[in-house]
């Protein structure tokens, strides 16, 4: 996929993380939220569950449960509000053995 | 001791713990973020280099002076700060509260200074992801250091919107357009009583104004988002004369001023009345915050006043707190006068800023309302003549309020739909009852719930 959709102002100089998100690695930034981290490299974080569209957050304060991302280990997240560690395994939806998930 | 516990560690919520403090308590401070600031004085996390004069601007002293008197609070121990933890839900003076695990902490005295979030108006097409509130923006202006978007669309009312394009345009962001769904004649008319109440504070916002030049129009009608599998690609609007423009974007941000977040006062049993003057549910409480037996309200979440005027309401809270106590308090004579005069100027910014009611009443059928669950308004529509115009039925039937944000996000514009459709009015629509937990939580933090005594 093409650039993010984040651009970064200010704030550069600080250690990057690494982590994946849909198995591929990328990279963000000591400090990162996790959408920040994964919206530097992706235009989204999420498909909609009840329409077409692609979710990318939407008040990140915490109140509108709009940026869950999931983890490859199980509990979702909210990603406006949880800061990037270094080797977390992020996917945008469920793994296919998750139960519930169509095959 | 008494135990009196504080959500939230915003200006309110820090001015309340200082006053306590101040009189021997200890309280105890629950907030959802890291770092003690609330939303207008958010801090970025620990490493970030920007002083506070490039964060807050002509806020900056207002801002340090906040994050010092908590931070040096905590450090002598006059008071327990419980960081990244939600208050989900309250109950017989116990307060359930998720963190890492669920704690519960019991209470003598709450002070809720839960403050607001934006408050948002459908455009079609702002399911999309690239749709932000205002708030959202600035928060990642501020604590990330990140342009939410190339190329951004500011749209809605009310004083952030003006602020936060200043705000990043100076850190280099792209604003495209500043759209005000305000006519002039409503800003000149408010503006006038804002600058009788505070006239400083009325000029900044004027000078801001004039440095956005052509990006910034008034009186404008939002059309719909126009996006492709990437995020948004325009906005469409008509300008104050009708005329139809396009404005090429890949993020637009909304807002509308605030909505006062009352889910905790509720559940605390407050009672709320229709606000004409705010066009919102607003909590019932006395001047200086009372709004039950041993719960205060303070900050946005009671009156949106911002943040000057929510350090005064915590002031307010607890020195009402305190007399309660029958404990020594300072005179509240002269935060009171000052709450008034903030008051007066946040009715007249309201005037100047409305809320648009009509664009909401005439969304179309396909326009999205919940964001959560994809709810059209004309989904909503056609529950009406099962559900009748009641808000909760509508909720129950329509889901409209159901979904994750709990209705946040829609309660007030899907309000002013159903009461166009029934030939009502919002306040005869309802309110949405508060329903616990007022936050997600997972399953095996409430199997696993601990106990903890606030101190």
């Amino acid at each position: 996929m093409s650039a993010g959709r984040l651009v970064r102002l200010a704030e550069t100089a600080r250690a990057p993380v690494g982590f994946t998100f849909d198995g591929e690695a990328l990279t963000g930034l000591e400090g990162d939220t996790v959408l920040t981290a994964i919206l530097l490299s992706r235009r989204a974080l999420r498909d909609a569950e009840f329409g077409p569209e692609a979710r990318a957050g939407f008040c990140l304060m915490g109140a509108c449960q709009d940026c869950w991302v999931w983890q490859e280990d199980g509990p979702r997240l909210r990603a406006c509000s949880t800061p990037l560690t270094e080797g977390m395994r992020l996917r945008s939806a469920a793994t296919a053995d998750w139960p519930g998930v169509p095959a | 001791m008494t135990r009196v516990l504080i959500v939230g560690s915003g200006p309110a919520g820090i001015r309340a713990a200082e006053t306590l403090a101040a009189a021997g308590l200890r309280p105890v401070v629950v907030d959802e973020g890291a770092r003690a600031g609330g939303q207008i004085y958010r801090r970025p996390p620990a490493g970030f280099t920007r002083p506070a004069e490039k964060l807050y601007g002509s806020e900056a002293s207002k801002a340090r002076a906040l994050h010092d008197v908590f931070d040096r609070l905590v450090a002598a121990g006059q008071v327990s700060h419980l960081p990244n933890r939600s208050v989900i839900a309250l109950r017989d003076g116990v307060a359930h509260v998720l963190g890492d695990t669920l704690e519960k902490i019991r209470y003598d005295r709450l002070v809720l200074a839960t403050g607001a979030t934006d408050r948002l108006a459908p455009v079609p097409g702002w399911e999309v992801g690239g749709v932000y509130s205002l708030g959202a923006a600035q928060i990642a202006l501020k604590a990330q250091g990140v342009a939410l978007g190339r190329k951004i669309v500011l749209a809605g009312s009310g004083p952030l919107l003006t602020l936060l394009a200043t705000q990043l345009m100076a850190a280099g962001a792209e604003v495209a357009a500043v759209l005000d769904t305000a006519p002039i004649r409503t800003q000149l008319r408010g503006g006038l009583h804002m600058a009788l109440a505070r006239p400083l504070v009325t000029l900044r916002g004027l000078r801001m104004r004039a440095a956005l030049g052509r990006r910034y129009h008034a009186g404008v009608t939002l059309d719909r988002i126009d996006s492709d599998e990437s995020g948004p690609t325009a906005l469409l609007w008509r300008d104050a004369r009708g005329e139809a423009r396009r404005t090429a974007c890949d993020t637009v941000a909304l807002g509308w001023h605030l909505r006062a977040d009352g889910m905790l006062a509720d559940l605390a049993g407050a009672r709320f009345d229709w606000s004409p003057a705010f066009a919102q549910w607003l909590p019932r409480a006395d001047p200086l915050g009372r709004a039950g037996d041993g719960v205060y309200l303070a900050g946005d979440g009671l009156r949106i006043l911002g943040a000057d005027g929510a350090e005064l309401a915590g002031r307010a809270a607890a020195i009402a707190c305190l007399q309660d106590l029958g404990l020594p308090s300072p005179d509240p004579a002269t935060v009171l006068r000052r709450l008034r005069r903030m008051q007066r100027f946040a009715e007249a910014m309201a005037c100047a800023f409305p809320w648009p009611v009509e664009h909401i009443r005439h969304l179309p059928d396909a326009a999205v309302v919940c964001r959560c669950e994809g709810i059209s308004a004309g989904d909503l529509r056609a529950t009406l003549p099962v559900s009748g115009p009641e808000a909760n039925r509508v909720k129950s039937m329509a889901r409209v309020g159901m979904g994750r944000c709990q209705g946040r996000y829609c309660q007030l514009a899907g309000a002013e739909i159903v009461a166009a459709a029934s030939g009502t009015a919002p306040a005869q629509v309802g309110r949405l009852r508060a329903q616990p937990p007022a936050r997600p939580a997972p399953i095996g933090s409430l199997l696993a719930a601990g106990d903890r005594e606030a101190e």
